[in-house]
This record gives structure tokens, C-alpha cells and sequence, in this order.
């Protein structure tokens, strides 16, 4: 059991650590800080809070379930959807690679679907020394019983140390199937991912509490260590076609009567610029006042091949449906260049987006917070400065 | 139908500041509420339980004061709601936090549908619903954004989930544990006789003991995971504003895009 230890000599009562407590656990009695039952151990109030050192948390060692020596190399699922491998898988190829440099072992792909052997040569190329691979008809699509079966046959055979996949909802939705089926930990939409180099474990950062803080999370006694990680987080690693290696192959054990689940049918979204993958988005927030006034936005997105998004405000108030939503309940996005227009950029929205390369901010108001992360602000009317915008971008990308 | 809605209280974190000076969270005046999402997952189980019948269970897992987003939910009219409080349930991540509210379930019995919130505001990870369909050997619909039929004597739903390019249109037997986006409904308020009669009901708290759980399996001993460090993000800065009449700033913002080489 852990505890939280606060020494009520040295403490002064300063409330510091009352502030940051997400939970409300700690009061300040007779002029010393105590900790009630809320108390979670998150550990928010113990990092460099308390101005006298007074806080700490208490926490035994994990007793080491399994033998972690027996598990080796760093995994990537190869996350394909109708005929084409997710970027994300690459991208996390080029991570994968960096970490098992730091362990001295290799990166491989998991490959799972029907007929994906062609994509072996991608996953190669991208960085893979070896493939693990299970092919069915029953793996067609992707559904959560079968792919889990594949996944769980192939890590208790080969045993990874690190599974990694892209926290897309194809990737959510398996993560967490396959970690407690291994009964291991699974840390979710990591922004982070290193070897800590003395106890050689996977140090997985990610944002909690809708954004507003990082946390770093460890997996020390379970294994395989296994993170979801957000698309665009890293970068495409170089490919080399002339890179070859080893499939492994494994059957999958499931028969079709045994999956509880059968996709009906796939219905294309309308808009033909995914968020999740734009090169350029061009949001619009409560300023806009309507679902009409979304024009002078697309017509900016239209001149730029840019995908439409939108803040909260604006999907709440029914202008533009929740497909386009950014921030913490909505899409996560990492574009080259975001445009926020109309909107104040609260810490949900910036959630969302905060990560983008370039942040360009148009608003009224020059407090908005959105100014405080744009890359470039203008304070001013968007009814005036989106169409203009619009206009000029035509003429010098000869698109008139 | 018997189903049951897993629910959370966490902190209101779209109304958590930073202090600007130091840099970290600033708690003081949050509220601690019932999780967005799972108020869609209680609309949906009041919805399906009016459109075929049968009872709405709620449960949640926390600390003593965990209660009142399961008043909350007696408010809306569900029709039995648990408080699952131990001080061994404490420090749970994903995996022991699944497992505690699997073993809930499965102390209920005979449940034809688990519904949940997409994802929790604090932790944001998505993963206790697949976790709980695991648990129980069910199949699970993640990302559902509409139900579109179900039939409960052969025992079969249809949903639509929504994914990064579209809808996808899924069938799968009952039970079944099914996690539910924003704007799948539109929450009902609790009416104030509803809020009377919550305040009043008596509402069983189950501990560990009450459970069928394994100790080691539970809270900070059952997580796999814990956190190494908080921290809070590096604040972005170094942006210019651009100064001048429109015409002229417009110039300026498009110079400096092409500048990038991002546009094509």
C-alpha cells in the first residue's frame, strides 16, 4: 500500500501543494498539510511543489512477477485498414528502432490481417528486422476477438519486452484487450517514449487531466511494457527498399463461428480530407456565430487542401458536426500548420492541437489565450481577415 | 433488458487553470463531477430500458464522496446504483480499475448490456471499457456513436462506431460491453422530484470483501503501471503578432506561410 508522507515538522502550512492536488485530498489542519482518503498517489504534488521538501510518496517495489529477462525486443503493430498500412505504424517503426538501440535488441513488426504478406515489405523497409505475421479470412477486417487471439498467441510465444501501437480507435480498441488478456500494463496516447538507461524500462510520457499536465509512467515488473502512441507524434522514419528480413509465421487458432462480431458495412465520412492525417487544418471556433459563417473557414481550407476542424463551442452549438471536433473530447491533431480562427484557445482545445508546427491565431479579442501558443497572431476581425486571406493565398499559389 | 453503466467522478478539467507564475495546476474551485461521457452511456441505458424494458444498474468506484455522481444518476432514474469505496481499491490504474468494476458486474448478474463512457476527462486512456469486456469474456463496441437496433430475444445489437474515416456498421451477440461517444443522446436533466427521491435512497457500498476479488488484483498492488513523475508541459511560446491594417497583415501571414514551404 502506498503512502503519502508529509513530515509536519518541516512542513509550514504554505498550501502549495494543495493547489496542484487534482483530487482534493489535502487540507491544511492546525497550520501542517494532511492528506484525506481522495488521495490517489498520483504523485502531482510531490515533484518539485513543496518549497521545503516536506511531501513524499511511498511506494514498495513492484515484486517481479515474471522472469523479465526471457522477454526481448521492441514490437510495432502494423496497423493496416482497407488495403493500406496506417502512417502511424511507420512512424512508430522509427521510434521503435531508436529504443531498441538504447536495449540492445531489434524492432519488429506484428503483422495480422488477410493476405498482408505484401506489406511485410513496407514494414522492412521502414526499419523491421523481422516480422511476426498471422494471415486469415477471418482477419479480414479488422475486429477485436480475432486480432486479439492472433495478438496474444503470437506475444506469449515470442515475447516481446515492448508492444507498441498507433492510438488510433483501431488501436485503442485492441490495446487494451490484449493488456489485460497478458494481464500487463498499457499506457495510453503516449507524446513520449525512452529507455531509461539505468534500469533499461520503457519511460512512457503522456498528457493526464485533459492536457493540463505530463505524466511519466513505468511498467517495471509486467511485460511485455505496452503504450499506444498518437499518429504524427513521431516523425517517418527513411525507408530503404533495399532492406529485407525474416517473416514469422504463426495460424491463427479462432474459427469464424467463435468471433461474436461481423462488420455489416464501412460508410465513408463525407469529408474527403481526414483530420486525423491533414497536412493543414483550419478550425473554427464561437466566434464564427453560425453554421452559415463556417463558408469563409472552407473556402480557406479549400485554397489550402486543408481539413475543416472546429472547437467544442462551435459542435455544441450544432454549427458543424462532432466529426470535425479538436481538443480533449474531440480529436487529437498534429498538422503542419493549424489555423485557429474564432477561437480562444482553451486548455481543451489546445489539447488538441498544441502540438501542431505552426499555429496561426485569428481573433478578436488579443487576450485570448490561443495567442499565448500561436506561432503567428492576428488580432482582428476573421469575417475581414479569413477572405482576404483566402483571395491572396489564390493568386500566389496560382489557384485563381 | 438488464444493463449496466459504469461511471466516474473526476475533476472538472476543462475548468483547471495553470498559475501562471509557477507553472503548475491550480485545483481550488474545481469541481468534481460525473464524467461527460458517462452521462451519455446513462441516457443510453435509460433509452434502451424505455424502448424494450427491463432495469438500469449503475456503479462506480471511489472514494467515499464517489456518491453523488451515483445520486446523480438515481436523479436521471436508473434503477439501483453501488458504491464500490475500499481504501485497497486506491491507486488503481486502468487494469486493476477494470477488473474491480468486472467483478461488480459479474456480482450483479445475468447482464445483457455494459455500457461506459468512451474515455474518463482525467485519465483520457479509453481503456477500462475493453478492459471490462475481457475481464468478463464479452465482446466489446468501442467508439459507438449510435445504436441502431437491438434484439433481445435473439439476442443481437447493431451499432455504428465511428473511426478516423468514417462509420462502421457493426452487429455482435449479447452481452456485450459497448463504450459510447459524446452527442450519442442528449442526457435527460434529473427532474426535482428525481433529485428528492435520489437524496433519500439508500445505496449499498461494497467493499473488497463484498467482492470476489483477488487482493493482489486490486488497486495500487494490482497496477502494473505506475506514475514516475508529474510534470506540467512545456508552455509553447515564442509566437509574434502581427501588426498592421489587414491588407497589410495578411501580406505578412502569407509571406511568412510560403516562407515554410508547407503549402502546396
Amino acid at each position: 500500500m502506498p503512502k503519502l508522507i508529509i513530515d509536519k515538522e518541516t512542513c509550514t502550512g504554505c498550501g502549495a501543494c494543495i493547489d496542484v492536488c487534482p483530487y482534493d485530498a489535502l487540507t491544511v489542519e492546525d497550520d501542517v498539510a494532511v492528506v484525506n482518503e481522495k488521495c490517489t498517489f498520483c504523485g502531482a504534488c510531490v515533484d518539485d511543489v513543496c518549497p521545503v521538501d516536506a511531501i513524499t510518496l511511498e511506494k514498495e517495489e513492484k515484486k517481479v512477477d515474471v522472469s523479465t529477462d526471457e522477454f526481448k525486443n521492441v514490437w510495432v503493430f502494423i496497423e493496416h485498414e482497407r488495403g493500406k498500412v496506417a502512417n502511424v505504424a511507420f512512424e512508430l517503426l522509427g521510434q521503435g528502432k531508436k529504443l531498441a538501440d538504447s536495449l540492445g535488441c531489434s524492432v519488429c513488426g506484428m503483422l495480422i490481417g488477410d493476405e498482408v504478406e505484401p506489406f511485410a515489405k513496407e514494414v522492412f523497409a521502414y526499419g523491421a528486422e523481422t516480422v511476426y505475421m498471422t494471415e486469415s479470412p477471418i482477419l479480414k477486417d479488422y475486429r477485436t476477438e480475432p486480432y486479439g487471439a492472433a495478438a496474444i498467441n503470437l506475444i506469449r510465444k515470442y515475447k516481446p519486452e515492448v508492444v507498441i501501437f498507433g492510438a488510433t480507435t483501431q488501436g485503442r480498441d485492441f490495446a487494451g484487450c490484449v493488456a489485460t488478456t497478458l494481464e500487463t500494463g498499457l499506457t495510453a496516447d503516449c507524446t513520449g517514449l525512452d529507455i531509461d538507461p539505468e534500469k533499461k524500462l520503457l519511460k512512457q510520457t503522456r498528457p493526464a487531466f485533459g492536457g493540463n499536465v505530463m505524466a511519466t509512467i513505468l511498467c517495471e515488473a509486467h511485460r511485455p511494457q505496452m503504450s499506444t502512441v498518437r499518429p504524427k507524434v513521431f516523425p517517418m522514419p527513411p525507408k530503404d527498399e533495399s532492406r529485407t528480413g525474416e517473416i514469422v509465421r504463426e495460424p491463427l487458432t479462432m474459427s469464424e463461428d467463435q468471433v461474436r462480431t461481423r462488420l455489416v458495412e464501412f460508410l465513408r465520412g463525407a469529408e474527403t480530407v481526414n483530420l486525423a492525417d491533414a497536412e493543414i487544418i483550419v478550425s473554427g471556433g464561437r466566434g464564427l456565430g453560425g453554421p452559415d459563417q463556417f463558408k469563409v473557414v472552407r473556402d480557406l481550407a479549400d485554397v489550402l487542401g486543408a481539413a475543416v476542424g472546429a472547437s467544442r463551442a462551435a459542435v455544441d452549438s450544432g454549427w458543424i458536426p462532432y466529426e470535425h471536433q479538436v481538443g480533449q473530447t474531440g480529436r487529437t491533431v498534429r498538422p503542419k500548420i493549424y489555423f485557429a480562427c474564432g477561437i480562444s484557445g482553451a486548455i481543451q482545445h489546445q489539447a488538441g492541437m498544441r502540438t501542431s508546427d505552426i499555429i496561426v491565431a485569428i481573433n478578436k479579442d488579443p487576450d485570448a489565450p490561443i495567442f499565448r501558443i500561436a506561432t503567428f497572431g492576428i488580432v482582428g476581425d476573421l469575417f475581414q481577415v479569413l477572405p482576404q486571406l483566402t483571395e491572396e493565398l489564390k493568386k500566389k499559389l496560382g489557384k485563381a | 433488458m438488464k444493463i449496466v453503466v459504469c461511471v466516474k467522478q473526476v475533476p472538472d478539467t476543462t475548468d483547471v487553470k495553470i498559475n501562471p507564475d509557477t507553472g503548475t495546476l491550480i485545483r481550488e474551485g474545481v469541481e468534481s463531477i460525473t464524467n461527460p461521457f458517462d452521462e451519455f452511456a446513462i441516457e443510453e441505458a435509460l433509452l434502451t430500458r424505455e424502448e424494450y424494458g427491463g432495469e438500469v444498474h449503475v456503479i462506480t468506484m471511489g472514494p467515499p464522496q464517489a456518491i453523488d455522481v451515483l445520486r446523480n444518476a438515481m436523479a436521471m432514474g436508473v434503477n439501483q446504483t453501488y458504491l464500490l469505496s475500499d481504501r485497497a481499491f486506491a491507486g488503481a490504474d486502468t487494469l486493476a480499475t477494470a477488473y474491480t468494476l468486472a467483478k461488480a458486474i459479474e456480482k450483479i448478474g445475468d447482464v445483457d448490456l455494459v455500457i461506459c463512457g468512451k474515455q474518463a476527462i482525467d485519465g483520457d486512456t479509453a481503456q477500462v471499457g475493453p478492459g471490462i469486456a475481457t475481464r468478463l469474456g464479452l465482446p466489446q463496441l468501442t467508439y459507438v456513436s449510435k445504436v441502431r437496433e437491438i434484439d433481445p430475444e435473439n439476442k443481437k445489437i447493431v451499432v455504428e462506431r465511428m473511426v478516423e474515416d468514417g462509420r462502421e456498421v457493426v452487429e455482435s451477440s449479447l452481452p456485450v460491453v459497448m463504450t459510447v461517444m459524446k452527442d450519442i443522446n442528449d442526457p435527460r436533466l434529473p427532474s426535482l422530484l428525481g433529485i428528492k427521491k435520489a437524496a433519500k435512497a439508500d445505496i449499498p457500498t461494497w467493499t473488497a470483501a463484498d467482492l470476489p476479488v483477488e487482493p493482489k488484483k486490486i488497486g495500487f498492488d494490482g497496477s502494473p503501471t505506475w506514475v514516475m513523475r508529474v510534470f506540467t508541459p512545456e508552455q509553447r511560446g515564442g509566437g509574434e503578432m502581427l501588426e498592421g491594417e489587414i491588407p497589410d497583415v495578411v501580406s505578412q501571414l502569407v509571406d511568412k506561410l510560403l516562407e515554410t514551404k508547407m503549402l502546396k
